[in-house]
């Protein structure tokens, strides 16, 4: 039962290894094992959205994938957003816009939105709040982060 | 504090520009560190055993099978306490809130907390915790705790307030009443009365980073907590006083904090976690699961409200009156009497009484919310005077200006008001382009206005210069949404210099004199009133020491767009000083140069706003779409733009959730039923419009720049905004919150 799964992954590009428990989570694993900390637990029962990552190109919330899930498989996490000092589009505009306040929600949403821009380079604004309708950010009220990623979808498309 | 009236700017270079927050960068990599980003070699996980009853007496709690499991190295129960019985009551009442003493008095109420290697160890541990419980009676409701045959949550309450004091205690713990004139013969004089009662359920400020906490206490008796809040000096000195320890002994480090709303002010598991270090003597770490938030942190008031209110046939409000019951948890509160100073805030009245109620209920303690207890108020006085306007015939809008308040009207509360901004968002929403846009079938349009006093307090904060002219600005309230940027826009403002050259952090509470927390809209109007006065003395000390170095009297040196500038015919050709030369000649001119401030900042300007609301109804399904949302406030003066609105936007959002669907659902056994974000919905962003807003900018006469806060007032509106789009949608006046399709189906079958 404590004996831990040997998982080899890829995270942000770099390979990854490490144990785990059969029952401890993607979340927890990169947060307390790996020392990724962009992902947040803001409730556990994927209900907010703070933990997201993209894994083989599908959006999930960590908190309801186990560590063990992850051999093999492609992570993508807000660590591997930014290339050295070159900020993604995304981060960008959301310091552009202001589009966080207190900052929490942010990297489930810069996940969110990357994952939804590869899938639609183009959305339009009932698009872009359907496609972040996963993510809660109690501060904002939504508005700067629709506009944040609607500038960064232009940016991105070269429009 | 006293600021020279010559040192008001007209005009500002920084102040009011939008540059990027200087935390933005590691908030949007994930680099910032939040109160569960955080651990400490040797670090244990601390978890907490709570109260599945609603209200229960603890007979007897056995540890012992929890402390014999391998990896538990502390179990921790009230008895492992201070006992305050016969100390300070306030501090008696947070102490037995993080962790029950003799009665359980909420589902999710503390009665023990475990620490363990690691967080399976601790989970295990709870399990092998034994507690003996007698179940008592419960009530959770507001009117049914406030009813005389209710069953009896402390026994030592007896209503405050009332005189003769009562012979038998109560669910009542104060009476609190306000007003002026005289209300039963201004009502007799009224054409058209409005009476009506309203109620509002319990919310949560559903901030998405559950409360967390690392604590370490030395065997030497230092202590250091790493803790997400809004106030960290406040966390200290409850902490120490709690625990019996020394103020200065204990260093809190405030985390960025992941949204607080009033909900990050008071302690709930931090204690417990200085005392589980204390007894295991290693750190422990302690975050709470999105449950124990929603059981037990502190949602805001559930309430129960009558209002009456009398016009004349000319529109005059002749007399307004008001009865508001609040829930306030199982311990005595002041919420219901902020609920009754707000009420009637934003009319220019000759006659109005308002009488709170504090009604103490078993459910987990009241905590602030944005502008605490003023939503409620304002939701059924802004419906009832939607109504009244009806009956006289008026455009509400039209009604509302007739009856604003204004500079010299004697507040409903007490003051007389300085210049203020009521009137102002009322005129620009009469004006605003939204109130003309048509409306389509099932659609209605709401208005309603709001207000909040605004607080200043104790700040403390220090300027220092480095050696090449760049600025560190360390300020003790914490930044709970862009204050960073705002206050170092000051200090360039201030200074003469560009922003990019000022660098403001947090300091810890041993690295600064106190600061009372972030709440009343207060961190930017009190930490921006710090900044000018550090900046002022620090610009005293950089014409000493240019004057020195120019070997000419101080008195004929001027501080000028960062430069020390030589003034008179005699020094008048010298060459200024930029900040940066004269900051690197300082090792040789007296030292170090900073400036710093302790102030109590009074002076807060009152905030009002206007907010606009058009919604759909769905008459089948009872469902509700917010349409459009406009927000127009008043800030004194925008230090950063773009987060006042978002503090406009957010605190909007926020009240809409509250409006339609948020509430604490309870079973009949007193339980919480809907402790998750999956059954407590707050809106996602499909739920919403984009929310345009508008700043008016009314100085505040008492600060140097005008600044009122910005922070909470736009909370006040949207309950009574919404309730009355929907109002008018649907024909029908909606008198609970939230209007969730099942409360709009029953209002329309009534």
């Amino acid at each position: 039962m404590m004996a831990g799964i040997a998982v080899s992954t890829n995270i942000n590009g770099d390979n990854a290894e490490f144990l785990c428990h059969a029952d401890e989570t993607l979340l927890d694993v990169l947060r307390d094992r790996l020392g990724l900390m962009g992902a947040k637990e803001g409730c556990g029962t994927g209900d907010c959205g703070a933990c997201s990552i993209i894994l083989d190109d599908c959006l999930v919330c960590s908190c309801l994938v186990l560590g063990a899930e992850a051999e093999g498989r492609r992570i993508e996490t807000v660590e591997g957003m930014a290339q050295g000092d070159q900020l993604h589009p995304l981060q960008q505009k959301f310091l552009e816009h202001a589009a966080l306040q207190c900052g929490i929600c942010t990297p489930g949403f810069l996940i969110a939105a990357k994952d939804l821009l590869a899938k639609n380079p183009d959305p339009t604004e009932e698009e872009i709040r359907f496609g972040l309708a996963g993510n809660l950010c109690r501060c904002t009220g939504y508005d700067k982060i629709v506009r944040a990623v609607q500038d960064a979808a232009d940016v991105m498309r070269g429009a | 504090m006293n600021f020279d009236p010559s040192h008001s700017k007209r005009s500002f270079s920084s102040v009011g520009t939008r540059p990027i927050r200087p935390d933005g960068v590691d908030k949007v990599t994930g680099r910032a560190r939040y109160g569960a980003d955080f651990n400490m070699p040797g670090q244990l996980v601390g978890r907490i055993l709570r109260s599945p009853h609603a209200h229960a007496i603890i007979r007897k709690i056995d540890t012992t099978k929890a402390a014999q499991l391998p990896g538990v190295k502390a179990v921790l129960t009230a008895a492992d306490l201070p006992d305050l019985t016969n100390g300070d009551a306030a501090m008696y009442d947070i102490l037995d809130n993080c962790m029950a003493r003799k009665k359980a008095l909420y589902d999710g109420h503390a009665v023990a907390a475990v620490a363990a290697i690691d967080a399976r160890t601790a989970k295990q541990a709870l399990k092998l915790i034994e507690v003996e419980y007698e179940l008592l009676p419960h009530v959770t409701d507001v009117d049914q705790a406030f009813a005389p045959d209710a069953p009896l949550i402390n026994d030592t309450i007896f209503t405050t307030g009332v005189d003769p004091k009562p012979d038998r205690p109560s669910n009542v713990s104060m009476r609190s009443q306000f007003g002026h004139g005289d209300v039963d013969a201004g009502m007799a004089r009224a054409d058209f009365v409005v009476e009506r009662t309203f109620k509002t359920e319990q919310t949560h400020q559903g901030y998405i980073e559950p409360h967390a906490c690392v604590a370490s206490v030395s065997s030497d008796g230092t202590a250091d907590l790493w803790v997400c809040t809004q106030g960290h000096f406040v966390y200290r000195q409850h902490c120490a006083q709690l625990l019996g320890m020394d103020v200065s002994k204990l260093r809190v480090t405030s985390s960025e904090i992941g949204g607080g709303f009033g909900g990050k002010t008071h302690v709930w598991a931090e204690p417990v976690a200085l005392a589980l270090s204390r007894k295991a003597g290693r750190p422990v770490k302690l975050v709470m699961t999105r449950d124990e938030v929603f059981r037990a942190s502190g949602p805001t008031s559930a309430t129960s409200i009558d209002v009456k209110i009398g016009a004349l046939k000319d529109g005059t409000i002749i007399a307004a009156d008001a009865t508001l019951r609040y829930s306030c948890g199982p311990y005595a509160g002041a919420w219901a009497e902020v609920g009754a100073m707000t009420a009637f805030a934003c009319y220019k009245l000759e006659n109005v009484r308002t009488v709170g109620y504090e009604v103490l209920v078993n459910r987990p303690k009241t905590a602030a919310y944005r502008a605490p207890s003023a939503p409620m108020a304002a939701f059924a006085v802004e419906s009832a005077i939607d109504e009244l306007a009806k009956k006289v015939g008026m455009d509400p809008v039209d009604f509302r200006i007739r009856n604003a308040a204004q500079e010299g009207t004697n507040a409903s509360y007490g003051p007389i008001y300085g210049p203020i901004g009521i009137g102002p968002t009322l005129e620009a929403v009469k004006d605003h382009p939204h109130m003309k846009a048509p409306l389509g079938k099932n659609q209605g349009r709401g208005m309603a206005c709001g207000f909040w006093f605004n607080f200043g307090g104790q700040t403390c904060t220090d300027l220092n210069i480095g050696m090449d002219g760049t600025v560190s600005l360390a300020v003790g309230t914490v930044d709970v949404g862009g204050s960073r940027a705002s206050l170092s826009l000051v200090a360039a403002e201030e200074l003469g210099i560009d922003y990019s050259q000022v660098r403001a952090v947090i300091a810890d509470t041993s690295s600064l004199g106190y600061n009372d927390m972030t709440d009343g809209s207060r961190g930017t109007f009190s930490s921006s009133m710090a900044t000018i006065s550090a900046a002022r003395n620090a610009i005293k000390i950089l014409r000493e020491r240019a004057a020195q170095m120019w070997d000419i009297p101080v008195e004929d040196v001027t501080w000028e767009n960062g430069h020390a500038v030589a003034k008179g015919e005699t020094h008048g050709n010298l060459p200024k000083l930029s900040l940066k030369e004269i900051a690197a000649a300082s090792g040789t001119t007296g030292g170090p140069i900073a400036g710093h401030s302790e102030i109590v900042a009074d002076g807060a300007g009152v905030s009002f706003a206007t907010h606009i609301c058009d919604i759909e109804v769905d008459p089948e399904t009872g469902a509700t779409k917010v349409l459009r949302y406009t927000v127009v406030q008043d800030a004194g003066k925008a230090v950063h733009p773009t987060y006042v609105e978002g503090q406009y936007q957010g605190g909007a959002a926020q009240g809409i959730g509250w409006a339609l669907n948020e509430e604490y659902i309870y079973g009949k056994d007193g339980r919480l039923q809907n402790a998750g974000f999956l059954d407590y919905r707050i809106p996602v962003c499909s739920d919403l419009p984009m929310i345009d807003t508008q700043i008016l900018e009314i100085p505040n006469p008492n600060h140097p720049y005008g600044v009122r806060g910005v922070g909470e007032t736009s909370i006040v509106p949207p309950l009574a905004a919404v309730a009355n789009a929907v109002s008018n949608a649907v024909g029908v006046r909606m008198l609970h919150i939230p209007m969730s399709p099942p409360r709009i189906l029953a209002a329309l079958d009534a």
